[in-house]
């Protein structure tokens, strides 16, 4: 021990301290860190990734660039999370068809697991929103009339009062929400996509989010019931006029026609 | 032979108790004078002359559907919690009309069909109104001496619109709410007084706790009743003037022919009164109108896209929308012009059509009575004037529902305003040229056949090898009725020297007739109907061509 004490000033010391702790902490963070499990998770998510980036370089390089970083053609996906993807690839926005005011929904081309690669390598490109979970977005035990009222005042601006879809400026619009999955209602309102501004959970929680998808179930899907029978699109009064003058009017008119033409005969007498 | 005995000793006996009780009114109120001079008044028979009748009803179905609504309808904008039926506005704010609306909607028995039949039949109401007044413009049946006549129509049809606005802002919902703040945001634009005024109106600030309970006894009680007496009106002066009638033999300016009104029209308009009444009910059960529910309570701090008025109002929201945001600011005031403009031509467009019998009396200078209708064609350039304003209003139609047509045809917002900012001054133009092109076209049409006869498809090869057609003469019945029309020679100035030499004084409204009457009534305005000399030459000459 006196070797040792004696030792304690030399100018090496401090090194040969430093390098033990670390050798200490080291050995003791493989001791304990669930090593085996870790490991395994890594190289699957590391899979998906590298099944992600191939499938990017197919169908999205060339418009948004080879690393994600976007070209004159496509913005740069670098941060924009997971839930996007989910969104643009899942109601099949992306991959786009042509450029143009707005990229419309149409047929999803591609599995919810090559989209699921292709959330984990953009989502690998920087962080962002993660794809939110079913009791984020399911519409069960929300409060619909709260819904209701948060819908009237973020969203039916451009979204119509009960989600029918509204017109913007320069051709593009704001889609009809009727039969879009609650998850990507969720995603869009998380991540803003194309023109629609972005709600992250700072602007509206995750419980408003809920409250606004279990409105639009209500009142915009097929389970939507119409007290006053057929809804003419939900468009408001322009439908109607139009369904007054046709219908209303032009069936007045017709009834006009057979009486008129139904006169009574003169008798001889 | 025992009807002729029981009907014998009933002579002898007492009078039938029906009898005793008109001779009883008629003691009092004369009856049976008003019965004979009415009730034989003669009725022509066409379709179109069941517009009016259309839009009576609709008004009659309006008024009664109405007193129901008023029944449960609570004219108030104290603020309640929402706890009826409808799910999705559980717990929400609103005040006593919203929530009466949707009680009566939800809750009270037949509520919601009455409530539906109210809506449709007002929408039906204008859209009858409008093509009513078309029918009698198109086919002049407001000149002399129906003048009076046409100006309460237009009455009506204005006064109507604002009943509708008045009736459809009643439930205080987020759509017609936005309806009130446009309303409300045409009359602040107003200069000088524009404040005042909407302060006055609504009771200081915007919304306010006032309009709902205002607006409803101007819909309830002001409105309809000046509407009621017009209508009164108009019905009287239809019995007074007798109707018009379209040319044909034996139709003159002196007489009607046509159906008595008792029993043939009694029985054919009470008929009617049914059909239209079950026509509107069953609009009524079938499609939905102004789902206030859906729509939400109204609050100033929320909005929706696709907020248009009924289309009895759409062109004024047309007006608005396509008008670019200008404003001047002058000593610290702001004329908004974007606004204020709309709501000067808002009156005009109205106005247009109103005037337009006037313009042409002066133009014709004709004082006749006229009881028999002219053919649009026969009258180009008032046809065309006609048309044109349609089209302005239909213009004006596609601005208002600007977002609709380009959402529905995949079109850019921003070309369509332009298209209705251009076609505003352009199609009303556009569509006079073409109309009066088209009537001139079918005045040639008519004297064709006129003077060859109809065509009757038949091909001749004649003995040398010439091929024609075959014409049919027509009937004498025909050719008096597409010959009946009066023509009008342009009104000339005269020469404005005379034989000495002395300068007459012409003023300048009078020149200005001269040419609108040349317009009208010249060369280009009208193709000359075959005289008999014309139709003797070709029809005792060389036979058909």
């Amino acid at each position: 021990m006196k070797k040792l004490s004696a030792r304690r000033r030399h100018p090496l010391a401090a090194v040969v301290v430093l390098l033990l702790a670390l050798a200490a902490t080291g050995g003791l963070y493989t001791a304990f860190a669930p090593a085996s499990k870790a490991k395994a998770d890594d190289s699957a998510q590391s899979l998906t990734i590298e099944e992600g980036k191939k499938l990017y370089e197919v169908g999205c390089a060339s418009c948004h660039g080879t690393g994600g970083q976007g070209t004159t053609d496509g913005p740069s996906l670098v941060g924009v999370g997971a839930a996007a993807v989910d969104f643009q690839v899942g109601t099949g926005r992306m991959p786009a068809q042509q450029p143009g005011a707005q990229i419309p929904r149409k047929k999803v081309i591609y599995s919810q697991a090559e989209i699921d690669q292709l959330a984990a390598y953009i989502a690998s490109l920087g962080a962002g929103p993660n794809v939110p979970t079913k009791n984020q977005y399911s519409p069960e035990g929300a409060d619909i009339a709260k819904g209701g009222e948060l819908f009237r005042t973020n969203c039916a601006q451009c979204h119509n009062f009960t989600g029918k879809g509204g017109a913007l400026t320069h051709g593009k619009f704001a889609p009809d929400l009727e039969g879009v999955a609650p998850k990507h209602i969720y995603e869009a309102m998380q991540t803003g996509p194309q023109n629609m501004p972005s709600f992250p959970d700072t602007t509206l929680s995750s419980k408003n989010k809920k409250d606004i998808i279990a409105y639009l179930n209500a009142v915009n899907s097929d389970e939507t019931q119409n007290p006053g029978g057929l809804e003419l699109g939900g468009l408001g009064p322009v439908s109607e006029g139009l369904f007054a003058w046709i219908f209303g009017l032009g069936a007045l008119i017709a009834v006009a026609v057979w009486v008129a033409a139904r006169t009574a005969k003169a008798k001889k007498s | 032979m025992s009807t002729t005995a029981s009907n014998t000793t009933r002579s002898r006996g007492k009078e039938p108790a029906g009898e005793k009780v008109a001779d009883w009114v008629d003691g009092r109120l004369g009856i049976y004078s008003l019965a004979k001079a009415n009730m034989r008044k003669i009725f022509p028979d066409h379709w179109s002359f069941m517009l009016g009748e259309v839009c009576l009803y609709s008004f009659l179905i309006i008024i009664l559907t109405g007193v129901y609504l008023t029944l449960f309808f609570h004219p108030s904008m104290n603020e309640v919690v929402y706890h009826g039926s409808y799910v999705p506005l559980q717990g929400q704010l609103m005040s006593e009309a919203f929530n009466s609306t949707l009680h009566i909607s939800f809750e009270v028995r037949g509520g919601l069909l009455i409530r539906q039949i109210h809506h449709w039949a007002a929408l039906i109401f204008l859209a009858g109104m409008f093509v009513h007044m078309m029918r009698v413009f198109f086919t002049g049946a407001f000149r002399k001496p129906r003048e009076i006549n046409w100006m309460f129509g237009f009455l009506l049809f204005v006064l109507g619109m604002f009943t509708g606005f008045t009736g459809y802002s009643l439930p205080d919902d987020l759509l017609s709410g936005t309806g009130v703040r446009f309303m409300e945001g045409a009359i602040l634009s107003v200069p000088i007084i524009g404040t005042y005024i909407s302060y006055f109106l609504f009771g200081g600030e915007f919304p306010g706790h006032d309009f709902v309970a205002r607006f409803y006894s101007i819909h309830i009680l002001l409105l309809p009743g000046i509407m009621l007496g017009l209508v009164v009106g108009h019905l009287i002066l239809v019995f007074y003037h007798k109707h018009t009638q379209f040319a044909g033999p034996g139709k003159t300016n002196n007489n009607v022919v046509g159906m008595p009104l008792l029993p043939v029209y009694m029985a054919k308009a009470g008929g009617f009164f049914f059909l239209v009444f079950g026509a509107i009910t069953a609009v009524a059960a079938i499609a939905q109108i102004n789902p206030i529910w859906a729509i939400g309570p109204y609050r100033p701090d929320q909005v929706s896209t696709g907020a248009q008025p009924d289309w009895y109002m759409g062109f004024s929201e047309g007006l608005i929308r396509t008008m670019p945001g200008w404003e001047i600011n002058f000593a610290g005031h702001t004329l908004v012009l974007g606004v204020f403009i709309p709501l000067m031509i808002f009156p005009l467009v109205l106005v247009a059509i109103a005037v337009y019998p006037f313009l042409e009396a002066w133009v014709t200078g004709d004082r006749r009575e006229h009881h028999i209708l002219d053919r649009p064609r026969n009258v180009p350039t008032r046809t065309a004037f006609g048309a044109a304003w349609i089209a302005w209003y239909f213009v004006l139609l596609v601005g208002g529902g600007n977002d609709l047509w380009a959402t529905h045809f995949h079109l850019s917002i921003n070309a369509i305003t332009w298209f209705v900012r251009i076609g505003f001054f352009v199609v009303p133009v556009l569509t006079f040229v073409v109309t009066k092109r088209i009537c001139l076209g079918l005045q040639r049409r008519d004297k064709d056949k006129v003077l060859h006869g109809r065509e009757s498809g038949i091909i001749k090869r004649l003995p040398h090898g010439e091929f024609i057609e075959v014409h049919e003469p027509l009937s004498q019945e025909q050719l008096y009725t597409l010959t009946a029309h009066h023509q009008y020679e342009p009104v000339e100035i005269g020469p404005t020297v005379d034989e000495n030499g002395v300068e007459r004084k012409v003023g300048g409204t009078q020149k200005l007739r001269a040419k609108l009457s040349s317009a009208y009534y010249g060369e280009d305005g009208q193709i000359s109907k075959p005289t008999v000399e014309e139709y003797k030459e070709i029809t005792s000459g060389h036979g058909h061509h």
